[in-house]
């Protein structure tokens, strides 16, 4: 065996606080770390969400209580503009590289990928550890980045140049920007970090009998995740390190000659503002697919065991996740239909990314059909894990539209993109989240969440979800732009004006369901009802692991693999399920 | 798909019940809301075309929405109420069906559309080149506002340079150049006469903004550093709203600008009212 | 290690399929992540080029047999740190050592050579906002480039001289010598493409 033994053994000296708890190498510690630390970042992206509707619905209220924590931008109790679209800005940053990258990728797969491999820990724990270690700050400089000067960055998570090139170009280009750059920055190092170890984990760690045909679809769904972003991460590095240069070092590289901005004209002459845009999409729609393929995947891994039958069409939906990593790659300039890039360019790549529907189709039937003949049970994991393919549709099919580059002309830019987007990357991904929460909490934490808190939650996120985002698909056909502080004075808006009403009670309702996840988690940790091993009767390896398991995971004998991930429904076992270690 | 006399044997799931009815009722909701009319009124000729495509989409997605989401209630109905699991697996032929028919659908589909209705458009937009007797009208985008020029009666655009930007002369326009004495300039507001074509040569002065005319379907990002054309053929007289597009700063939601689309007779005598 | 290139790949679980230990494994992801990293930047470069009006013309602006020497430099310093690599699978630690400070000094004459350029270049009022030929994105690219690319080359020249004290003191293995020689060699493959589209063409 070519192992290396990266994990001590089961029996080891007393650890200090701080080695076991806070500078931990051990998977599962640093993935609940991620977990907890995401959320709570998810926490705050909602509050700035929370702002974005109050100011869209109400814009001449006057909120003295928020001109407290923001003296500057909510000055007398009135959003300055220039904090509308930082908070903008910010939402969509915090959402997305440190919420549900975090949580889902981090969180999920830094916990699961071992154990469900068979493997004692991650490849390399103590670049594990440094990888969530590099987040901290990250955060830390994200969220200073309010405080500044000139307020946090405020040209969108897209900071497309010049406006995030040029200081004087708006308030949030000065300090704010220059500090959301660092904060990316070192999330690509953490996230490089922790690609790697997923990637040489799942390569090289597997146990005995784990062929690749043989791993849960959460493992696949992160190693094709985990490739596609080291792959594409680096664009934005360049990208990143270009724009640096320019704000900061007199450089041109997205800065064309002419350039007349705050009263002055600028020395710079020979960039190109499309070459940004055109090194972030390289980045930015695979990114996507990495939010999305652990999504796909963890649903996969939920349904499963409450329809008690095996995946359907498992090896397809690898394959599918494989083709839609690889299309995902060399679609970017769906997002710059408009944007200047020659529209024969633009043809090219509406029919490739049209090409993403089918994969996308087949999984998303194979999800559908992997319920046919099973016999459900709806715990609140798969009532989740159901919603998800609800979602999945949704989206998807706004999708068509979108990337459809005559269609984009109406709708870019509007809020269908952002209805879009959030189906995607804010729903698909956080009700798996929340499916993978239920139904990994008892083996994370050896204790079982409510049931009823969390059917509640989720009839609290579902419906709500689909009146704020449908709804936006709606508005963004009526024309509606986004990123706009105040609608109210366009007239072709007219018939719509009823919408962000509408959309802002559902997102408060929503917001107020999500309390009682939080209060579940809080009871459950503090004194919920222990789980055993297996509460759920599920095949894959984690299940066979203490419920949590120990440092080292497996005590003194690593697991042997003998079958396929999703043995359920088997006529001839005992029970409906055969555990993936029991030989045949 | 065969089932045995067990798996029929049923259970009661007030929850199956209820999640299956709210899983029809986004279907069929989202299918109903999304059958309204909500593209605002269409008012040039190749936006005719960009709504075929609009409508195509709304009606296939809507189908396949609807359908998927039938499919899906009834699946989450019938099995939360089985006694126990089907003893047969799905076959070969069942799994291999159920990843073709997605796939050709989905080409059929969605390339279909792409390809058999959008290509025209897209021609028609971008390949085209627009008639002689174009009206041109040179739009420049600025923090926070549209700088609209007109090139006067020798068809000429006077030379800009912007070194000679100040408060006055907003797109520095060299004022010895001859052909510059008769431009017509305006702010964030473009007058142009109905069934003609209308040239627009898109600029920006200083960041990203988006030249977006909800009403003609046109939108196209104006970069500074680049001049970009556009054409369209306005067929509906009024008056119809410019919207910025691309997020260019603190002001973006500010610039609201004014297509006046008026008579033949109208429009002459604008501007020879201009040009006085 | 590389000895299971004979046998077929093995993806059943319990062995690694590619025969290399993580340790390789990761310095090749680590290697492609970065690779890419100068892709962007030399893509970037080729986008800005093809689309200017003019370029300067390199035969006049550098001293290309001088950075012809320099490719030569740093070339050898690849067939040395092969060596190296070669001497430690043996176990010959003192040829090991050896080569392993003849490629620093190879590393650090290039970049030694590269300052030289670089000084001869600011003289001549190449600057990262403008330079005589009036194309500042030829400045731009040359100093963001090769100024990575010199950075790469100096860490390496670091971790190299290290692992040269800790041959000395018997505390390396022949796969750390690999995993800096992989290193190595990437960033003497890096060069070759900077040399040839910058340069070059």
């Amino acid at each position: 065996m070519q192992h290396q033994a990266t994990a001590e053994t089961v029996v080891h000296e007393k650890q200090s606080f701080l080695r076991r708890y806070v500078f931990s190498t051990d998977h599962k510690t640093i993935g609940i770390q991620y977990y907890l630390t995401g959320g709570l970042m998810g926490v705050l992206g909602a509050f700035l969400a929370g702002l974005i509707r109050l100011q869209l619905t109400w814009p001449t209220t006057q909120w003295n209580f928020l001109a407290k924590i923001f003296p500057s931008g909510m000055e007398g109790g009135f959003m300055k503009p220039e904090f509308y679209i930082s908070l903008v800005t910010m939402h969509g940053t915090i959402m997305i590289f440190f919420f549900v990258s975090l949580v889902l990728v981090s969180g999920f797969g830094n916990y699961l990928i071992p154990l469900q491999v068979g493997a004692r820990d991650m490849a390399f724990p103590f670049l594990n550890m440094l990888s969530y270690w590099t987040i901290v700050p990250a955060i830390l400089i994200a969220a200073a980045s309010f405080f500044v000067e000139g307020g946090a960055a405020g040209s969108g998570w897209t900071a497309y140049p010049p406006l995030s090139a040029v200081p004087s170009a708006a308030p949030g280009s000065g300090l704010g920007q220059t500090l959301w750059l660092l904060a990316v920055a070192l999330f690509i190092v953490s996230f490089t970090m922790g690609g790697l170890n997923y990637v040489t984990t799942v390569v090289n760690l597997r146990a005995k009998g784990m062929s690749m045909m043989r791993m849960p679809l959460t493992v696949w769904s992160l190693l094709i995740a985990s490739i596609i972003g080291l792959l594409a991460f680096p664009a934005l590095t360049a990208a990143a390190i270009m724009l640096l240069f320019d704000r900061h070092l007199g450089t041109s590289f997205y800065l064309p000659a002419g350039l007349f901005i705050a009263g002055k004209l600028l020395p710079n002459e020979g960039g190109s503002p499309l070459l940004w845009q055109h090194l972030f999409w390289f980045l930015g729609h695979p990114e996507v697919y990495v939010l999305i393929l652990p999504a796909l995947g963890i649903t996969f891994d939920v349904l499963v065991p409450f329809a008690r039958r095996p995946a359907f069409g498992y090896r397809m939906t690898v394959y599918c996740l494989m083709a839609i990593a690889f299309l995902s790659m060399v679609v970017w300039g769906h997002h710059m239909f408009v944007s200047g890039m020659n529209p024969l360019v633009g043809e090219f790549f509406s029919i490739g990314t049209l090409l993403i529907t089918i994969p996308s189709t087949i999984i998303g039937v194979n999800m559908i059909a992997s319920l046919w003949g099973g016999k459900l049970r709806l715990t609140s994991a798969a009532l989740f894990a159901i919603g998800t393919i609800s979602f999945f549709g949704m989206g998807g099919f706004g999708g068509l539209f979108l990337g459809n580059a005559a269609a984009d002309i109406q709708l870019h830019d509007t809020a269908f993109v952002v209805g879009h987007f959030h189906f995607m990357i804010g729903g698909v991904t956080m009700l798996a989240i929340f499916s993978g929460s239920y139904y990994w909490f008892p083996k994370m934490f050896g204790r079982k969440l409510s049931e009823l808190l969390g059917k509640l939650h989720f009839w609290m996120t579902i419906v709500p979800f689909y009146g704020i985002f449908a709804t936006m698909h709606f508005y963004g056909l009526a024309g509606a732009p986004r990123r706009y502080y105040n609608l109210s004075q366009y007239a072709f808006l007219e018939g719509v004006r009823w919408m962000p009403m509408v959309i802002t009670v559902f997102a408060f309702t929503m917001m107020a369901g999500q309390i009682l996840f939080l209060v579940n988690l809080a009871r459950s940790l503090w004194n919920g009802e222990k789980a055993e091993s297996n509460p759920w009767e599920s095949t894959t390896l984690e299940w066979s692991a203490l419920s949590p398991p120990p440092h080292g995971n497996w005590g003194e004998k690593e697991p042997v693999v003998y079958r396929g991930a999703y043995e359920y429904g088997n006529p001839d076992a005992k029970e409906d399920f055969v555990p993936q270690t029991v030989p045949t | 798909m065969t089932e045995t006399g067990d798996q029929a044997a049923t259970r009661t799931s007030p929850l199956g019940v209820a999640l299956a009815v709210t899983v029809w009722f986004i279907g069929i909701g989202v299918f109903i809301l999304g059958a309204r009319r909500y593209l605002p009124e269409v008012a040039s000729e190749h936006g005719k075309g960009i709504d075929v495509m609009l409508i195509y989409l709304l009606v296939t997605t809507g189908t396949l929405i609807v359908i998927g989401h039938l499919v899906l209630g009834y699946f989450v109905f019938r099995f939360s109420r089985t006694a126990r699991v089907s003893p047969t697996l799905p076959g070969v032929t069942a799994q291999r069906f159920w990843s073709i028919a997605p796939a050709i659908l989905m080409t059929v589909l969605a390339e279909g559309g792409v390809l058999v209705l959008g290509i025209p458009v897209f021609g028609q937009l971008y390949t085209q080149e627009p008639p002689a007797d174009a009206v041109v009208v040179e739009v420049t985008g600025e923090q926070f506002t549209w700088n609209v020029r007109y090139p006067g009666a020798d068809g000429e655009f006077g030379r800009t340079d912007p070194g000679l930007i100040t408060a006055d002369n907003a797109l520095g326009v060299d004022e010895s150049d001859p052909a510059a004495d008769d431009d017509i300039h305006d702010l964030a507001l473009i007058y142009v006469p109905v069934n003609r074509a209308v040239k627009v040569r898109l600029r920006s002065k200083d960041v990203l903004h988006s030249f977006y005319l909800p009403h003609h379907r046109i939108k196209q990002d104006a970069v500074p550093g680049m001049t970009i054309e556009l054409w369209f053929v306005p067929n509906r007289e009024g008056e119809f709203e410019i919207a910025c597009a691309e997020l260019c700063g603190f002001g973006h939601y500010q610039m609201r600008g004014f297509l006046r689309v008026v008579s033949h007779e109208e429009f002459e005598r604008w501007l020879a009212e201009k040009r006085s | 290690m590389s000895s299971a290139r004979e046998a077929p790949m093995n993806w059943s679980g319990g062995v690694a399929p590619l025969g290399m230990s993580w340790q390789k494994l990761m310095m090749w992801i680590f290697i492609v992540t970065d690779g890419l990293l100068f892709a962007g930047f030399l893509a970037s470069y080729g986008f800005a080029r093809t689309g200017a009006r003019s370029w300067p013309n390199q035969q006049e602006v550098f001293h290309l047999w001088f950075i012809s020497l320099m490719t030569f430099v740093l070339i050898s310093s690849s067939a040395t740190m092969a060596t190296a690599v070669a001497a430690a699978r043996v176990a010959d630690w003192k040829k090991v050592g050896n080569m392993v400070l003849a490629t620093v000094g190879g590393g650090v004459s290039f970049l030694a050579m590269q300052a030289y350029e670089w000084g001869g270049l600011i003289r001549d009022g190449v600057t990262l906002g403008s330079n005589p030929w009036n194309v500042p994105a030829f400045g731009n690219f040359f100093f963001l480039i090769t100024g990575f690319h010199g950075t790469h080359v100096l860490i390496g020249a670091i971790v190299l001289a290290t692992l040269a004290t800790r041959v000395r003191a018997g505390k390396t293995t022949a796969a750390g010598v690999e995993l800096a020689g992989l290193y190595w060699h990437f960033v003497d493959l890096v060069w070759v493409f900077v040399f040839t589209l910058f340069y070059l063409i």
